[in-house]
């Protein structure tokens, strides 16, 4: 039986000009379904390798990187895209929104890419950005909203197609602390309700809402411990 | 995919709304384009219609001979000096030639005419009744003279709308006015429908007919009896004009008793000839107009292309947050090719309604006749639809291969 998430001996090669810059080293990793897991390392450890791998986005050049059992590095560009459209939801530091374009349609983003119906693909937009108490501001360009805000509409935009796997990378690096609370707090419901998280932070306290905090060092696991009983484990 | 199309065309409007200048200076190359296209068109189409109708007005299916040239002593006289052409030549062209339903003939002098105090000059022309009939004359009073009027040298004229005018006060009735041609006194029988301008842009309308024998014995004079300046037939279907002519040609060499090394001592044109010299123009004009809207949409559409470009590279970071979040290669490229699409849709929207009020404009003061017909407006939308599909390939392609990461963190 394979993990939800399964890495054997990932490497990732960059090639800077003439010079190959090994961003993962044989990087092996399980994550269970249901899991809050915090990513820490200081830069250069190879976090945000391991987020683009995770969460589809590039393929390792070596190594096998299994999601709910199926090889990533053997599917197509288009099958990929799927992945990330059906699977997994990204909320990133800098939000990453729209610009000039209302919380709706950013919510709304992934499911253009479905084939949905239009009012129908509306619908779910209102609804998740209830879910993210920001209803009433379905009209709100991004500059209209602040900070927290707008990395709830991220949130939204994530969970709109009820993904399975979440990947923070650094979503509080740019909020003041009140709205990064809000923010954790947001996401530790959501782990609650099943999803599983990946969160990659270089903040201790941030850290301290995930269940199990893996450290990288050189593209390799330094450090794997779990830090809290798992939401899921509890049930279990 | 009905919504994603739907959407992308809102996004991609609200886009060049946002940015209506820059929009606006990129639209501009298929404005003009497709702007002058339309107004030339309907122009052309206009002077078209309106040579056509001129070549109409010289009456249906009409072949005109023409005495060739003369050469005495070395002198060549020109385009009919010579005076081959005989009234028996057409009398004997009609015997011989089943496919003519007409043969006529004409002498043509500008004189004096005097009516009362008043006088005029203009071109007499002698003609057989027949020549009427061939020319589609039809008559806003009177009638026509007869084959009776003919043979006795009547002293019957028909005028055109210029001469009455000139020669008659208003609200004078000239049907049944005598008229005096060098002093012979004509009756006036008929008031001929005006034609207005031929081809040629002389005032067809300046016209007096008088029988042609009256015309050669008692207003010309003549070398000889029956030498006439053209001769006219006309058959009944279009389609028997080459054929027709072929028949007049053996048949006036014939009489003529030229040798076959010998050239034609006459020239015989159909009024088809005579169109296609005007249509010769149209072509050119055509080809000319054709030159500069590809070149204008060639340029439009460099103009989309760049300002897509440009587009790609400040979107960067918004195509890789597209990619992240589920779209695909043909998603992007879609985008990006609809926007091109619709701004050069928009551009030739403008540039038919610029290009139609042109039109309209040149009517208005320039007084030029001018047809819009759908069938412009349809292939210039669907040229700048082109334009856009093409040009914004590159940029669209180019969009779609951006890497997911590298543009997320594109700053």
């Amino acid at each position: 039986m394979h993990s939800f998430i399964q890495c054997d001996d990932i490497w990732k090669v960059y090639r800077l000009g003439d010079v190959d810059v090994q961003a993962l080293g044989g990087l092996s990793l399980r994550i269970e379904k249901g899991e809050f897991v915090a990513v820490m390392g200081s830069s250069g450890s190879g976090k945000s390798t391991l987020m683009n791998i995770l969460g589809c986005l590039d393929r390792p050049t070596k190594g096998r990187y299994r999601l709910e059992g199926r090889d990533v590095g053997e599917l197509q560009a288009d099958q990929l895209a799927d992945i990330r459209n059906r699977e997994i939801g990204f909320v990133f530091q800098s939000f990453n929104l729209i610009p000039r374009t209302s919380a709706l349609e950013n919510a709304q983003l992934p499911l253009l890419y479905r084939g949905l119906p239009l009012a129908e693909q509306r619908a779910m937009a209102v609804r998740v950005l209830q879910r993210v108490g920001l209803a009433g501001r379905e009209h709100h360009y991004s500059t209209q909203l602040s900070g927290g805000q707008q990395q709830r509409v991220a949130i939204a935009r994530a969970l709109i197609t009820s993904p399975s796997l979440l990947l923070a990378d650094e979503p509080t690096g740019n909020l003041d602390t009140q709205s990064s609370r809000e923010i954790m707090t947001m996401l530790d419901a959501l782990n609650g309700e099943g999803i599983t998280i990946i969160l990659v932070t270089h903040e201790a306290d941030i850290a301290a809402y995930a269940r199990r905090e893996i450290v990288l060092k050189d593209g390799k696991v330094l450090s794997d411990r779990m830090t809290k009983p798992s939401a899921q484990s509890v049930e279990v | 995919m009905p919504a994603f199309i739907w959407l992308t065309v809102m996004t991609a409007l609200r886009i060049l709304a946002r940015n209506r200048l820059r929009a606006g200076l990129t639209m501009l190359g298929i404005v003009i384009g497709v702007g002058a296209v339309i107004a030339m068109v309907s122009i052309g189409e206009g002077a078209k219609r309106a040579v056509q109708a001129q070549i109409a007005t010289m009456g249906t299916n009409v072949i005109i001979v023409w005495p060739g040239a003369t050469t005495v002593s070395g002198v060549r006289g020109g385009q009919g000096g010579a005076v081959t052409l005989t009234v028996s030549d057409a009398l004997d062209l009609k015997k011989k030639i089943p496919l003519l339903s007409e043969t006529g003939w004409a002498r043509r002098e500008v004189m004096q005419m005097v009516n009362g105090n008043r006088n005029w000059n203009g071109p007499i022309n002698g003609v057989s009744p027949s020549y009427l009939t061939i020319r589609d004359w039809a008559f806003s009073s009177g009638g026509p003279f007869t084959q009776a009027d003919l043979d006795s040298a009547a002293r019957v004229a028909l005028i055109g709308q210029t001469i009455v005018d000139n020669l008659f006060d208003e609200g004078e009735e000239p049907v049944g006015a005598v008229i005096r041609i060098r002093n012979v006194p004509f009756r006036v029988i008929g008031v001929l429908s005006p034609k207005g301008q031929s081809a040629q842009g002389s005032d067809q309308d300046d016209v007096i007919f008088i029988p042609f024998t009256t015309a050669e014995r008692k207003v010309f004079g003549t070398m000889f009896l029956g030498s006439v300046a053209a001769l006219f037939a006309s058959t009944d279907r279009p389609e028997d004009l080459p054929e027709a002519v072929e028949r007049i040609r053996e048949v006036l060499r014939g009489r003529h008793r030229l040798q076959a090394e010998q050239a034609d001592d006459f020239t015989v044109k159909t009024q088809v000839d005579i169109g296609k010299v005007q249509e010769g123009t149209n072509y050119t004009l055509t080809l000319l107009l054709f030159s500069v809207a590809s070149v204008s949409l060639l340029v439009g559409g460099i103009g989309i292309m760049n300002i897509l470009l440009v587009s790609v590279t400040e979107r960067t970071r918004e195509i890789g947050v597209r990619m992240a979040v589920g779209a695909k290669r043909r998603h992007i490229v879609m985008q990006f090719l609809i926007e091109a699409m619709t701004l050069s849709l928009l551009g030739g929207a403008v540039g038919v309604v610029l290009g139609v009020v042109g039109a309209k404009l040149t009517t208005v003061v320039a007084g030029w006749p001018t047809v819009i017909s759908t069938d412009v407006i349809l292939i210039a939308f669907f040229f700048s639809l082109a334009v856009g599909l093409f040009f914004g390939l590159y940029p669209a392609n180019k969009a779609s291969r951006l890497n997911p990461i590298e543009a997320l963190r594109y700053e």
